[in-house]
């Protein structure tokens, strides 16, 4: 992120966006496509980075680009809804404007750390916006990293978000290994039914793999402690956090945890990371 | 070089400077002294040693509009609010809120730049005000803090029938540059403000905080200061008002909302307070349920967290505000020194 102002407008300031697609995903969870008023994207991003999304009158809120940085004419964000400003966001329409700044944050270390790993996707629900980033920047430089496993699990089948993407385009990639599973069983379903850790575990994959984990904090735990177990180090994890934020540029004070801001210093961090952290995420 | 000017004269002085900018400095009004706009009727209060707030609203208002966003045949449109463009002089800032100000730019100057701070920066000049007579809820010193020689763009001193003025930077010469009732000093003067200055000096060393005990307190201290159980026992008579926080130099948290002008939307920002119950509220839960973990948050953020990003820099300046103001009798003087009292047993 660049602290130039040189184009005039603090960071502060946001740009306006038009929806050009909305798609239901499940129940709660709707995706959106932004873009600028004269069409293309808003600003380029890094995979697991964030925007501020608002309503003006209603309320502003942090969310994952879901798109990958590949994608040339968009920004897409999954949001579920829980409150008044994603209750505001599934109301809306194509061709509504929305005000958008960012992007924010860090990424994960996809031309770094990442590169040449085999790479272990671990989502939960609503879990799955960041992580999807990485997957579409991985599965457009396949040649830069090795195997990819993903491991992804919701409450219900119509609760998995990007269903079709997954069955249709991931299932089917060179060297892209699928695991969905669900909470419950389910008419209509032959696949996996348990939780997303007692699933990692089952399928026990090799802990020379780098994991990326994200989901709701009590599947992270889980899963985070079957990983160690099955011989990860706490290095080799990824995960995101999710603080209240409202300026997203390590100012406001809201998203401190000792000596990070979850939203410039994060939201991405390795768990060796977060054990130095105070126990207040 | 230091000049000098009678004390009668300070309302010409006032004059003067208000002929090249706007002019803010201490007034008392209802029995209160802080930092407002001079006019030729405003009551100049330089007896009062501290504002009761701090001037960081004038570089960092308690309230400010970011920007609008209006809705033009259809067409969503935002307006960012123009940068500060007048130039202002800030007259009578102490050394502690000097220093506050040096803890704000660290923040706000930092990467990413926040442009309406820098732009109030950019036209402020600051005229430091040298103490006297400290009182006995400062503790400046603790922090490096020298009381009787300040900085700032300019630095003042008053003595019983003289005001001392030496420019200090480029800007401070310029305003200087623009001021014709400034005398020249003789040795005499010299050494009248150096006599102050040791008097000054030699009364903060004997008031009762001014050399806290901070072993124990910096950037690696996070994991023991955090877990201590003296928590539980200091943040108890806490009511969560915020008044702290609001009276403190270096407080920066704010948030950012709504406000409906009629036919748009004003997005402004307003100060907030880590201390209130919703400051870190989410949908899904909070991250810090308790008082006790909010109260922890303001003091490890002032002694722990932020010396760890800034080169071992504290956020607390030793103003004193806290000890005057919280209702409950708490502040960071009686953290300090429980924590002094525990590591001495
Ligand atoms: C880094 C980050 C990435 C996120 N990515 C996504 C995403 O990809 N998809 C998605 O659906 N949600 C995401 N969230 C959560 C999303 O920001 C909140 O669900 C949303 O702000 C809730 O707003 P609301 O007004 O509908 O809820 P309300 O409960 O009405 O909100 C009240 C206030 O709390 C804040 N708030 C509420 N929940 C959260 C939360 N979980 N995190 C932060 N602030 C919150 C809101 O900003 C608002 O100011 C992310 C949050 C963070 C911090
Ligand atoms: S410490 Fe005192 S002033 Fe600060 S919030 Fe608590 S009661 Fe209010
Ligand atoms: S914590 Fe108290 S003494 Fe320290 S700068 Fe803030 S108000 Fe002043
Ligand atoms: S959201 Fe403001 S500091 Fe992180």
């Amino acid at each position: 992120m660049s602290g130039c102002n040189c184009s005039g407008r603090d960071v502060l300031i946001p740009q306006v966006g038009v929806i050009t697609d909305i798609r239901t995903e499940t129940p709660d969870v709707k995706s959106f496509r932004v873009c600028a008023p004269g069409g293309g994207k808003l600003f380029e991003h890094m995979p697991g980075q964030c925007a501020m999304l608002c309503v003006p009158g209603v309320s502003e809120g942090m969310f994952s680009i879901t798109s990958s940085p590949t994608v040339q004419d968009y920004q897409e964000f999954s949001i579920k809804r829980c409150g008044m400003l994603t209750d505001h966001l599934h109301s809306l329409s194509v061709g509504d404007q929305i005000t958008v700044r960012g992007p924010y944050g860090n990424h994960f270390p996809v031309e770094s750390e990442l590169r040449g790993k085999d790479l272990l996707f671990v989502a939960g629900g609503i879990g799955l916006a960041p992580l999807r980033s990485v997957i579409g920047y991985v599965s457009d430089h396949r040649a830069d990293y090795g195997t990819v496993d993903i491991l992804y699990g919701s409450r219900s089948k119509e609760d998995l978000v990007k269903y079709d993407e997954i069955t249709g385009v991931w299932s089917k990639a060179d060297g892209v290994n699928v695991h969905l599973t669900i909470d419950r069983a389910e008419d209509g379903w032959d696949g996996h039914v348990g939780f997303v850790p007692a699933y990692l575990k089952e399928l026990g994959f090799s802990s020379d793999k780098t994991a990326l984990l994200c989901g709701p904090p009590i599947m992270i735990r889980f899963s985070l402690e079957t990983l160690m177990e099955m011989g990860f180090s706490k290095k080799q994890v990824y995960t995101t956090l999710e603080l209240r934020m409202k300026c997203g540029v390590g100012k406001c004070g809201r998203c401190n945890i000792g000596s990070k801001y979850v939203c410039k210093d994060g939201p991405v961090f390795r768990c060796d990371e977060i054990d130095a952290l105070p126990d207040e995420y | 070089m230091t000049q000098r000017l009678s004390r009668e004269e300070l309302p010409r002085l006032y004059a003067a400077i208000a002929q090249v900018a706007d002019l803010f400095l201490p007034v008392k009004r209802a029995g209160k002294t802080n930092f407002a706009l001079w006019n030729t009727q405003t009551e100049v209060d330089l007896d009062t040693l501290k504002t009761a707030k701090s001037p960081k609203d004038l570089f960092f208002p308690q309230c400010e509009p970011l920007y609008t966003c209006d809705w033009r045949e259809g067409n969503l449109t935002v307006t960012a609010q123009a940068l500060a463009e007048r130039d202002f002089v800030v007259f009578g800032v102490r050394g502690c809120d000097l220093r506050g100000l040096d803890v704000l730019d660290r923040v706000f100057l930092s990467d990413p730049v926040d442009s309406f701070y820098a732009a109030r920066r950019e036209h402020g000049t600051v005229i430091a005000f040298a103490c006297r007579e400290p009182e006995e809820s400062c503790f400046c010193r603790t922090f490096g803090v020298d009381c009787a020689e300040p900085g700032g763009d300019v630095t003042v001193w008053l003595t019983d029938g003289t005001l001392y003025w030496r420019a200090n930077t480029p800007k401070g010469q310029a305003l200087t540059d623009r001021l014709d009732l400034l005398g020249k000093t003789d040795d005499a003067d010299e050494q009248r403000l150096a006599a102050e200055q040791t008097a000054a000096r030699e009364i903060i060393d004997r008031l009762p905080y001014a050399n806290l005990f901070l072993d124990g307190w910096n950037g690696d201290a996070t994991e023991a200061r955090f877990a201590s159980p003296l928590w539980e026992k200091l943040y108890r008579p806490c009511l969560a008002c915020g008044a702290c926080t609001f009276a403190c130099p270096t407080c920066q948290c704010y948030d950012i909302r709504d406000y409906d002008t009629g036919n748009g939307v004003q997005r402004f920002r307003c100060w907030d307070s880590c201390m209130y119950s919703d400051f870190t509220m989410m949908a899904h839960g909070n991250n810090r349920t308790s008082q006790m973990q909010r109260f922890r948050q303001r003091f490890m953020h002032k002694l722990v967290y932020f010396p760890a990003n800034n080169d071992g820099m504290y956020s607390c300046v030793g103003c004193g505000r806290c000890v005057e103001q919280c209702p409950s009798g708490l502040n960071i003087v009686k953290v300090i020194k429980a924590f002094e009292k525990e590591a001495k047993k």
